[in-house]
């Protein structure tokens, strides 16, 4: 009898919570309308909704110069330090025996001497820009237990400095090894298409140096971007394309070990 | 229906706690701190708010403008200033206080355009241990119009073993008849009308002497302590003058 009433009296407080709570959320916007007001100005001057950003790159045109990988990291104040990457230039050596080699070449004093120069045993030799490929469905943000990191309306993901605890989830998550641990901060980093870049109309800082102009940038929701045209002209592989991560970084001329 | 007093005292214990926290949670605490959209417009902002360090090539171009007229024109046409010359937002702002680097030595060039395998194919490249060593690039290339230096063709038609050997040495700028003096016969009677050759270690000398003025950046000798009674071409091959014979 007594257990009854109990529950009875449970069933209606969780109306009650709920009522309280639709009263409260009435409440809430009142409060934060100026607030909202006063943004307005500068969505105008930058809509993140029109855009939708992604990267192209032409395999075929890198020279693995590494201008992109030090242009990133000045304008972005990455580590000098080698293995602290946003973006880096990989060297694919195929031999005619199916074994692949790959290095990257941006770590400095490591790999950086040309490779086999007149090896008869090698087949194929080239260069791959890596970098975030911005998913669309990116395991990075899954994975984040705080909800430090997130895509933005624009397609890139982004990390909150603030917010990030360090706990390095998304790094292990994160299936092309894009992000690392910033030794400074403690936090989690990673590209951000050059992000205060592109909102004011720049190209990233990496396309920027390309001297080659092996990286394309470009608004997937503008038909006539760079970009579009490029994959419309191009026939365009993503990275890893069986994990549904749906990248939006697209690689023409990718050979086939690329992975 | 008779409740009894220890649970109408427990519910409102249980009441306050509730209203407490929801008071709390929705009208206490900011909404910044709770607002999932405003956390993520703050980072969106945070983020947009970086500083840029790169120009860009049309900030470089309002002032350069013979730089850029040149440029244009050339195979670097598609090359950003701040590729070669760094971050330059700097100099922008202050263009007196801050200037961009300007990389002269042997060692930049090269970052681009030394010989890798994994290079596309056709990409200009060099073997920067062969080709007019320890000469700075920007002697022969102009890097905002860069040509290849070539020798009059007329001559490797027939003489391109020569020319393939001469085209990596440190004579590689040297125009065939800057040391053969060529008969305008020789190019339809080339047996019967030879071209000169140099027949004097003077001749050498022109540059190569202690006391030479004509190049500046030839290595010089002293023509009385070198090489006692040989001739130059004895020991030198003159078209690929840095291997000795």
């Amino acid at each position: 009898m007594k257990r009854r009433e109990i529950l009875k009296g449970l069933i209606l407080f969780i109306p009650a919570g709920g009522a309280l709570r639709a009263l409260a959320s009435q409440g809430g916007p009142t409060v934060a309308g100026p607030k909202e007001g006063s943004g307005k100005p500068d969505a105008k001057v930058y809509d993140p909704e029109s855009h939708y950003y992604g990267m192209g790159i032409e395999v075929d045109k890198c020279i693995g110069c590494n201008r992109c990988v030090e242009a990133c990291k000045a304008e972005n104040d990455v580590p000098q330090e080698p293995f602290f990457f946003r973006t880096w230039v990989e060297r694919y050596v195929i031999k005619k025996d199916g074994e692949v080699i790959v290095e990257s070449i941006s770590v400095k004093g490591g790999a950086r001497q040309p490779a086999v120069q007149e090896d008869p045993d090698v087949l194929r030799t080239f260069f791959v820009p890596k970098l975030c490929n911005q998913c669309a469905n990116p395991p990075c943000v899954q994975v984040c237990p705080v909800q430090a990191t997130f895509s933005t309306e624009d397609g890139v993901v982004l990390v909150d400095r603030d917010r990030c605890i360090g706990c390095r989830y998304c790094i292990q998550a994160c299936p092309y090894g894009a992000r690392y641990l910033d030794p400074r901060t403690k936090t989690a980093d990673k590209c951000t298409f050059c992000y205060h870049r592109v909102v004011k109309g720049l190209l990233p800082a990496c396309v920027e140096a390309c001297p080659t102009q092996a990286r394309i940038f470009g608004d997937l929701k503008s038909r006539a971007s760079r970009l579009v045209r490029f994959t419309r002209m191009n026939r365009v592989h993503v990275l890893k394309p069986g994990l549904n991560t749906e990248p939006k970084v697209y690689y023409a001329q990718l050979d086939g070990e690329v992975r | 229906m008779n409740v009894p007093e220890q649970v109408k005292r427990l519910g409102l214990v249980v009441g306050v706690i509730v209203v407490g926290v929801l008071l709390t949670r929705f009208y206490l605490l900011p909404r910044s701190l709770v607002s999932t959209e405003l956390q993520r417009a703050s980072t969106v902002a945070w983020w947009s708010a970086w500083p840029a360090k790169f120009a860009g090539s049309e900030t470089c171009q309002a002032c350069h403008e013979d730089v850029a007229a040149r440029k244009s024109k050339g195979f670097h046409k598609n090359l950003a200033c701040e590729g070669c010359h760094g971050p330059a937002v700097k100099h922008a702002e202050d263009p007196s206080a801050v200037k961009p680097s300007a990389p002269r030595d042997r060692k930049f060039c090269p970052v681009c355009h030394a010989y890798d395998a994994s290079r596309p194919t056709g990409f200009p490249q060099i073997n920067p241990v062969a080709h007019n060593p320890l000469k700075p690039c920007i002697a022969c290339h102009n890097p905002h119009d860069p040509v290849p230096p070539r020798t009059p063709t007329a001559c490797a038609a027939c003489h391109a073993q020569i020319e393939r050997v001469k085209a990596v040495s440190s004579h590689a700028l040297l125009q065939c008849t800057t040391c053969h003096t060529v008969p305008e016969r020789h190019k339809t009677a080339p047996r019967s009308a030879l071209p000169s050759k140099p027949e004097t270690r003077e001749f050498c000398a022109k540059c190569h002497g202690k006391d030479a003025t004509l190049v500046k950046e030839a290595p010089r000798i002293d023509l009385s302590t070198h090489g006692g009674a040989f001739r130059c071409w004895e020991c030198h091959y003159p078209h690929l003058p840095g291997e000795r014979t």
